[in-house]
């Protein structure tokens, strides 16, 4: 298969934002084999806020790995926007990435010893957006995580909130269909957890971004509008939430 | 695309610049090296083969004795002037034919003296050695022929003697000699072999075997090829005239020597060039040194940020874009080094040039091959650690520490 930019052709897609049907992961052969997946069906709109719960070991890094297009199902089908992630090359899949995900992690992961801005600014210069552009998209994006006036500051110089803040700006630069944020809180205080979740339902509200995140904090996950709990490799609860802000 | 990943690559560098510098330290001895080597060589070169030039060419010199050098032996018989009259007589294709006798005479001029070499000889001497009178004139016919008390001087001669007087009519003194100066010949400079080719005084032949030497022997007898014709022939001729006339037997080996400056150019060039590109292969070494010295930092460099990568490569990059950051990486990293080396190299070369005393000959072509060379040692060995970073799993390099 030719490494193609998908943004043509699934554009006008109606197909559900994404799909699971049956997914399996195995890790390894034989009596080593792991069975992280056993078998998820899951279906996620545009617009949703969903928040994924579990212990660990009970797969949700794993199904966030293949949903973030990181990983292949071992058998079933992850549809993204009707395509067939399973089916897509190492390329395709990051073009996937490059054009409709946003990445948030719990450590953050800015490049050490760069500014903000630049930062910021990463995601477009994999998109080939010109640097006048990029600078304004850049720009904005800090603006709206409320990073105005520290464009210039390293991770060194930011405390984790900003940090955090700036990851999310480097996520929604290029107007993703899905913000995927994992444990986005886990390294922050209770205070500063509860202005990152402020900031990504202000996101999900506003800009209508899908959010899906793990997280292993009920405080946090309260925050979603729909939770769907993991238990060894399976969904065992999925439903909407009462407590929704 | 390609600007974007050059501007990283710059701030990577620029981040790491004592790193970076030793990184390339390597690249900079190795194209600084060859691109010195291959310049003071050529310019070795061009100097000897200037220099065999100016001895004249086509240029046979008759010598008695087997062999030139320190070894020459003086139990063969020497030349006697009908010998120079019959190579002129007999030899076809012959231009011109000199015979020379010298010694080494102290002369004087007032108060000042010089030891230098007297040689006798007549005007075809500066016809063969192409040689041109800078000031006066050559012998006229009645000199050459009644031996008289004239004679030519070399630069350094004149320097010596007469120092920042006029050396026209001076009255020189060598031995019971009193000559006077008729002609200053054009400055030469060094020979081949280092010796310096003005510090001469120049008599007739007569004049000399007479008043000087005492004897009507010729110690070696110059000729010139006409243009065109084949030295190898004329050397032959010479060598059988010269057989017959000194009556060897056909069992007995040449008791004289035939030489061909040619031959001589060609040795001496040969060997300069096969110096010059020993000496380059040797500098070729430390360039494969230094490129491995690039692969080793870049391998260091792709463990260090193999985060960075991952967050690349989870944000989207494509694996061709960041082989294509670290190659470029690498690739800017050795060419700076090729840029460095050359400004290194030019310097030295000058600075080595005026040290050695061989002429400052620029080659572009080396210095062009050398940057080359440099920016292709980036590619050859940055394209592993760049192939590494680029096959990373973003899952695991996420996850390093």
């Amino acid at each position: 298969m030719k490494t193609s930019d998908p943004y043509q052709t699934i554009h006008q897609s109606k197909h559900p934002l994404i799909e699971f049907k049956g997914v399996t992961k195995v890790y390894g052969e034989g009596h080593a084999a792991v069975e992280a997946l056993r078998g998820i069906d899951l279906r996620i709109d545009e617009g949703e806020f969903v928040a994924v719960m579990g212990p660990s070991g009970s797969g949700k890094s794993t199904w966030m790995n293949i949903l973030g297009c990181l990983d292949t199902p071992t058998t079933g089908a992850y549809t993204f926007k009707g395509i067939e992630v399973g089916q897509l090359t190492r390329n395709q899949r990051a073009l996937l990435r490059r054009h409709y995900q946003g990445f948030v992690f719990q450590g953050y992961n800015l490049l050490n010893r760069t500014s903000a801005l630049e930062n910021v600014e990463l995601p477009l210069i994999y998109r080939r957006v010109p640097a006048g552009k990029r600078r304004a998209h850049a720009l904005q994006a800090l603006e709206t995580v409320g990073l105005k006036g520290w464009e210039s500051h390293t991770p060194g110089e930011l405390s984790g909130g900003e940090q955090q803040r700036v990851a999310i700006a480097r996520a929604i630069v290029t107007e993703p269909s899905v913000l995927l944020a994992d444990e986005p809180t886990g390294n922050l205080d209770t205070a500063r957890g509860r202005e990152i979740m402020d900031l990504l339902i202000r996101l999900n509200r506003d800009q209508g971004i899908t959010i899906i995140m793990v997280t292993h904090e009920p405080d946090m996950a309260a925050y979603a509008k729909r939770i769907v709990r993991f238990l060894d490799g399976l969904v065992v609860s999925d439903g909407q939430n009462g407590r929704t802000t | 695309m390609l600007w974007n990943t050059t501007l990283m690559s710059l701030r990577e560098i620029r981040r790491n610049v004592m790193r970076s510098f030793l990184t390339i330290l390597g690249i900079v001895i190795g194209v600084a090296a060859v691109i010195t080597m291959v310049t003071i060589g050529g310019g070795a070169t061009v100097q000897v083969t200037e220099q065999i030039a100016s001895l004249g060419s086509n240029l046979l010199i008759v010598s008695p004795g087997k062999r030139l050098g320190p070894g020459q032996s003086s139990t063969a018989p020497p030349f006697k002037l009908n010998d120079a009259e019959a190579i002129a007589r007999d030899v076809s294709s012959v231009a011109a034919v000199a015979p020379a006798s010298s010694r080494f005479i102290m002369a004087i001029f007032g108060n000042q003296n010089w030891s230098t070499t007297v040689t006798g000889t007549d005007n075809q001497y500066f016809k063969v050695r192409n040689w041109s009178i800078k000031a006066g004139r050559q012998f006229s016919d009645s000199e050459l022929r009644a031996g008289a008390a004239v004679c030519m001087v070399g630069e350094t001669v004149r320097k010596k003697l007469f120092g920042g007087q006029e050396p026209l009519g001076g009255k020189i003194r060598l031995g019971k000699l009193s000559c006077e100066v008729i002609g200053l010949l054009e400055a030469k400079g060094q020979s081949t072999m280092g010796t310096d080719q003005d510090d001469l005084v120049v008599l007739p032949l007569r004049t000399f075997q007479r008043r000087v030497a005492g004897n009507q022997d010729i110690g070696i007898i110059q000729v010139s090829v006409k243009e065109g014709a084949s030295t190898e022939k004329v050397q032959q001729e010479i060598g059988r005239l010269m057989r017959e006339r000194r009556h060897l037997s056909p069992s007995e080996d040449d008791n004289f020597n035939v030489m061909d400056m040619k031959e001589i150019t060609k040795m001496l060039t040969g060997s300069t060039r096969v110096l010059t590109a020993l000496l380059g292969a040797v500098a070729a070494v430390s360039l494969l040194v230094g490129g491995i010295g690039i692969m080793n930092i870049m391998l260091v460099s792709v463990t260090e940020r193999t985060r960075e990568i991952g967050i690349r490569l989870a944000i989207g990059a494509l694996e061709r874009e960041v082989l294509m950051q670290f190659l470029v990486e690498a690739v800017v990293l050795s060419s700076f080094g090729g840029l460095i080396g050359i400004v290194l190299a030019l310097t030295a070369s000058v600075w080595l040039s005026g040290v050695l005393r061989v002429p400052f000959v620029f080659n572009t072509g080396i210095v062009v091959i050398g940057f080359l060379f440099s920016a292709a040692v980036g590619v050859i060995f940055g394209y592993f650690p760049a192939l590494k970073a680029a096959r990373l799993d973003p899952i695991e390099a996420l996850r390093y520490e």
